[in-house]
């Protein structure tokens, strides 16, 4: 351990819900993303999932809206550090949306990319099993644009550069393939229980 | 059946550089060597750090403080010196009001202090000094454009840089007096005689969009998020395209 002189940090109580290296952002809510915030409209939303898929398909505003509602209640996590409790999302379970499509039996991962030509890559095994959601309400009131609104992915178990802002589609592939962060020195999975920030951790 | 996905939109996504994963996992000991002023709320902390693998304009890297408890503070910070500095590195840090790290860095740390730091990390903002850049920075947002300035400079390119860089007043414009003509400072409260005083508007991006280097700006924007909206906003409007800006945003 490499103490540093003086320093001691804030005061602190212990928190089992803070994984390591994160601290309690409270009521902020830091915007980290590398791009211009898009101007996008529900009429210009659209998602699609195809790659290793049965039947390719693409849903609008109102046909992604026809599915089962589905909520997430629990806490986030940045790779910058900050972590934010007991937040709440409104959107459809991933679940849904790749039940229509039904996956090929070789799939393995899906890159996900963002109406801004964002990617972020995934294994399939935490796109389902009611761990991913396509969002597009926060706290009850439509996401805001810097947020990623219209809509987002949101995979809350993964650090959040995984949980794609302005969410356009996933493709579904039979191999690992890099996205936008993880080429640029991320890790590959991100799991912030185990600290995945850099490839290499 | 194996293919590689490239994402149909536009957004500049490959990086501009190989971000070496070893450099990036590894923490090394940095010593603080010299600590400068830059102006009442910001200072200068330069580092020896030995194996440092090198960096470009525009990187950050993490750094942490560890308690004696063994608590530990992590937060990523710019480089705001050139590459061309062997063994050793220069952060500017903003003192943020309650601010865990950049107050132990403002109120404790002296020459000789230890931190620990890794990186660089992330190849997205950097600029290797190859295309036309326009840089606009607020506040601490500087950092990175002036590791990129500084570049520039050392290396006695000729290809076009612009600087719009924003500050309160005078007195808190960080690097005041390393700035030539390749710098426009705009002052939000207050300016020196026959300057206005205001937020950056169209006015001062459209001159520098009207004299558009032959391919174009590749843009760089970086501040706090506010700024970050607020500029990427203004350069769109002024018809920069938008996957030839990339943001650094500080939260
Ligand atoms: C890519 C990147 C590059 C950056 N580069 C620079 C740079 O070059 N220069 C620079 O100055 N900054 C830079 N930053 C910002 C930097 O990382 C820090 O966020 C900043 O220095 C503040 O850290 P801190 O520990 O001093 O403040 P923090 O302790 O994080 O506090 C920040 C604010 O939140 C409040 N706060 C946070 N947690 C708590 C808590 N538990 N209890 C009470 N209050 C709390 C504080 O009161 C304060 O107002 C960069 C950020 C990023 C993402």
């Amino acid at each position: 351990m490499n103490v540093t002189r003086g320093f001691t940090g804030r005061p602190r109580v212990p928190n089992a819900a803070l994984p390591p290296g994160q601290y309690d952002a409270g009521d902020d809510w830091p915007v980290l993303s590398a791009e211009v915030t898009p101007e996008l409209t529900p009429a210009d939303w659209s998602f699609r999932v195809d790659g290793l898929v049965e039947e390719p398909r693409s849903w609008s505003w109102e046909q992604a809206h026809e599915l089962p509602a589905s909520a997430y209640e629990g806490d986030i996590h940045c790779v910058t550090s900050w972590s934010k409790f007991g937040v709440r999302f409104g959107g459809v379970a991933l679940d849904a949306f790749l039940d229509v499509v039904r996956l090929h039996v070789s799939a393995t991962h899906a890159v996900a990319y963002s109406h801004t030509g964002y990617t972020t890559n995934l294994p399939l095994a935490d796109l389902t099993g009611g761990r991913a959601w396509i969002a597009w309400e926060f706290d009850g009131e439509p996401l805001a644009p810097e947020h990623g609104g219209p809509a987002r992915l949101l995979v809350p178990h993964l650090y959040f550069w995984k949980s794609a802002k302005w969410i356009a589609g996933l493709r579904i592939l039979d191999h690992d393939e890099p996205g936008f962060w993880e080429q640029n020195g991320y890790h590959a999975r991100g799991n912030p229980w185990e600290e995945q920030r850099y490839s290499g951790d | 059946m194996t293919e590689t996905f490239t994402p149909p939109t536009r957004f500049a996504v490959p990086g501009r550089i190989a971000v070496s994963k070893r450099a990036a996992a590894v923490w090394q000991t940095a010593t603080i060597t010299e600590i400068h002023r830059e102006t009442p709320h910001a200072a200068t902390f330069r580092l020896a750090v030995p194996a440092w693998a090198g960096h470009l304009p525009g990187q950050h890297l993490m750094l942490r403080l560890t308690a004696e408890d063994g608590y530990v503070a992590q937060r990523h910070y710019s480089i705001a010196s050139a590459p061309d500095d062997a063994g050793h590195i220069e952060l500017t840090l903003d003192h943020v009001e309650g601010g865990e790290v950049s107050g132990w860095f403002h109120t404790v740390a002296k020459p000789g202090d230890t931190v620990e730091v890794r990186g660089p990390l992330s190849g997205f903002f950097a600029w290797p000094g190859d295309r036309p850049a326009l840089l606009v920075g607020a506040g601490s947002g500087v950092v990175p454009l002036m590791s990129m300035v500084r570049h520039h400079k050392a290396r006695g390119l000729d290809v076009p840089l612009r600087l719009l860089v924003s500050a309160r007043s005078p007195e808190e414009l960080i690097y005041a007096r390393e700035y030539g003509a390749e710098t426009t400072p705009v002052f939000t409260r207050s300016a020196p005689e026959g300057v206005r005083v205001g937020r950056m508007a169209a006015a001062h991006v459209a001159p520098l969009l009207a004299e558009q280097p032959p391919g174009g700006w590749e843009a760089y924007v970086c501040g706090s998020n506010g700024f970050a909206e607020h500029a990427s906003r203004l350069l769109v409007a002024a018809g920069q395209p938008v996957h030839r800006i990339r943001i650094e945003r500080f939260g």
